[in-house]
């Protein structure tokens, strides 16, 4: 039974598949920049590096989990009560997650907030177990969890970094640029800690992945057409 | 995995049989469906019950760690590495006292009392008419929960709790008073959603620092102190009146404001501190 498991296991942790869903979301289909989901927490978790680290950790654990969970149910699930049957398993989990935050790291909890318990209306969450794991086995959504949870995390910690830094002169909690109120020379941008920071710079991201892959752009709906002369229309 | 006892059940074998009958079952019949939504639900239930039983002694301790070490910060005895339980017990005195009268109340265990669960519940509250809730709180506990630090049975400070409206949302702290119930000696917000970096500086040290030493209530009486906008000139006179506001939140400061001239007037701690001054109590 054991040995049968271990070659099962390993056969889909090194498949070709697994490789795919987990780093496919980093870049090529990363789930905020390309897809646009979960930007409600990605504004608000990011004003420090600290609390979008254990957000990230929380959004990745709870991905995975739910996505195996509803996998592994999948062929059993009721189609009128599809998005009910999800949204029960993944409030289960975000409930255990914030749970065990608030047992085991109080501090981050409290600037978390409410933002643990809102993981049970992220797109990025429901929209995996919808897109894949309605479709795929157990091992191959969790990891296809962890992989969007990751490429999640990725713009997280690149947004928190920027906002961090140049809005407390600080990185977890260290000090990167010596404030003018603490006799240094650094006069931090208050801008960068309030969320419309975050549009800002998650849209610098966004354009920069475009810039770098051509083919994420989106195509136009219509081309505009230059008037011809004396088609002027009404003056 | 089970015990023989629930196997060898002539339940658990009905209930295999009724499983394996259901499973069997096409998606979208109204009975699996029931099932399955029973199930999951019966099933998601005890995980999260488990979850939040098993973890309930631990997340007690946190809370009541968390503001202990908050009480020892305002009262400035805490110090790196030192053993908070252990501190808070030998160098803090709990209170209750009735906020109408100012006097002490026995007969309760202030351990038991839980002051902002009280502030919610109207038999054990009083609402506020809404000229005079200028801290925009709505209610407040007939008993407040006072912490003393003594020295040899003298009182070196009182700890108070305060609570407030800031831009989004209530500011819980305390206010700690020298004895003569006029000199401020800290204060400190243990709970707060204020913007980060500008209203949440309320929580800067540099900032609290500003508060030590200034005095609560000008020569008729009222209560004076507050946050003006700007830096203190201390050479000017009323100076010990005012704290530094917070740069970039203006709404803040006036919810701190509001929020320490509500708590030391009549409506809040004044007749307790009055009480204090006069020697009455200790």
């Amino acid at each position: 039974m054991s040995a049968v498991l271990d070659n099962d296991v390993k056969n889909s942790i090194l498949n070709e598949e697994t490789k795919k869903v987990l780093t496919a979301p980093l870049i090529n289909n990363n789930p905020i920049t390309l897809q646009v989901l979960g930007i409600c927490s990605a504004l608000a978790v990011t004003s420090q590096m600290s609390t979008s680290l254990i957000m990230a950790l929380a959004l990745t654990s709870v991905t995975a989990c739910s996505s195996a969970a509803i996998s592994a149910i999948r062929n059993h699930i009721p189609g009128s009560i599809r998005i009910i049957v999800q949204m029960i398993i993944i409030a289960s989990l975000v409930i255990v997650v914030d749970q065990i935050l608030k047992a085991f790291a109080y501090d981050v909890s409290k600037k978390l907030s409410v933002f643990v318990g809102l993981i049970i209306t992220n797109c990025i969450v429901m929209g995996r177990a919808e897109a894949y794991a309605m479709k795929n086995p157990p091992l191959a959504s969790f990891m296809d969890g962890i992989g969007n949870g990751l490429g999640y995390s990725l713009i997280l910690v690149i947004v928190a970094f920027f906002r961090e830094t140049l809005g407390s002169g600080k990185l977890l909690g260290f000090e990167v640029f010596q404030l003018v109120k603490d006799g240094g020379w650094y006069e931090p941008n208050g801008l960068m800690l309030l969320p419309p920071s975050a549009f800002f710079i998650i849209g610098l991201i966004i354009w920069v992945f475009r810039q770098i892959k051509p083919n994420q752009r989106e195509k136009a709906d219509f081309k505009i057409m230059p008037i011809a002369h004396g088609e002027g229309g009404h003056h | 995995m089970l015990p023989d006892a629930i196997k060898n059940s002539e339940y658990y074998e009905k209930f295999i049989a009724y499983k394996d009958k259901v499973l069997a079952l096409g998606n979208d019949s109204l009975e699996k469906t029931l099932a399955i939504a029973l199930s999951l639900c019966l099933l998601c239930s005890i995980l999260v019950s488990i979850a939040a039983v098993a973890l309930k002694p631990l997340q007690i301790d946190n809370k009541s760690f968390d503001m202990k070490k908050n009480i020892l910060d305002v009262a400035g005895l805490l110090e790196e590495g030192i053993d908070v339980d252990q501190a808070f017990s030998a160098q803090i005195e709990e209170k209750l006292v009735d906020i109408e009268t100012g006097d002490y109340v026995e007969g309760i265990d202030p351990k038991d009392y839980d002051q902002r669960k009280a502030a919610k519940d109207p038999a054990q509250s009083i609402a506020i008419p809404p000229e005079k809730d200028i801290a925009h709180i709505r209610t407040k506990a007939k008993l407040a929960k006072v912490y003393l630090v003594k020295k040899d049975s003298a009182i070196q400070s009182i700890i108070l709790p305060v609570s407030g409206y800031g831009l989004w949302s209530t500011l819980y702290g305390f206010l700690a008073v020298a004895n003569d119930g006029q000199t401020v000696q800290s204060i400190n917000f243990y709970d707060q959603a204020e913007t980060p970096g500008l209203g949440g500086e309320v929580v800067n040290p540099k900032w609290r620092a500003l508060w030590n030493g200034k005095k609560i209530y000008n020569e008729s009486g009222d209560p004076a102190l507050g946050l003006i906008k700007g830096v203190v000139d201390n050479s000017k006179p009323g100076s010990e009146f005012q704290v530094d506001g917070l740069a970039g939140a203006t709404l803040t400061s006036t919810g701190v404001t509001n929020l320490v001239k509500y708590w030391m007037s009549n409506e809040g701690f004044a007749p307790y501190l009055n009480k204090i001054k006069s020697g009455s109590e200790g």
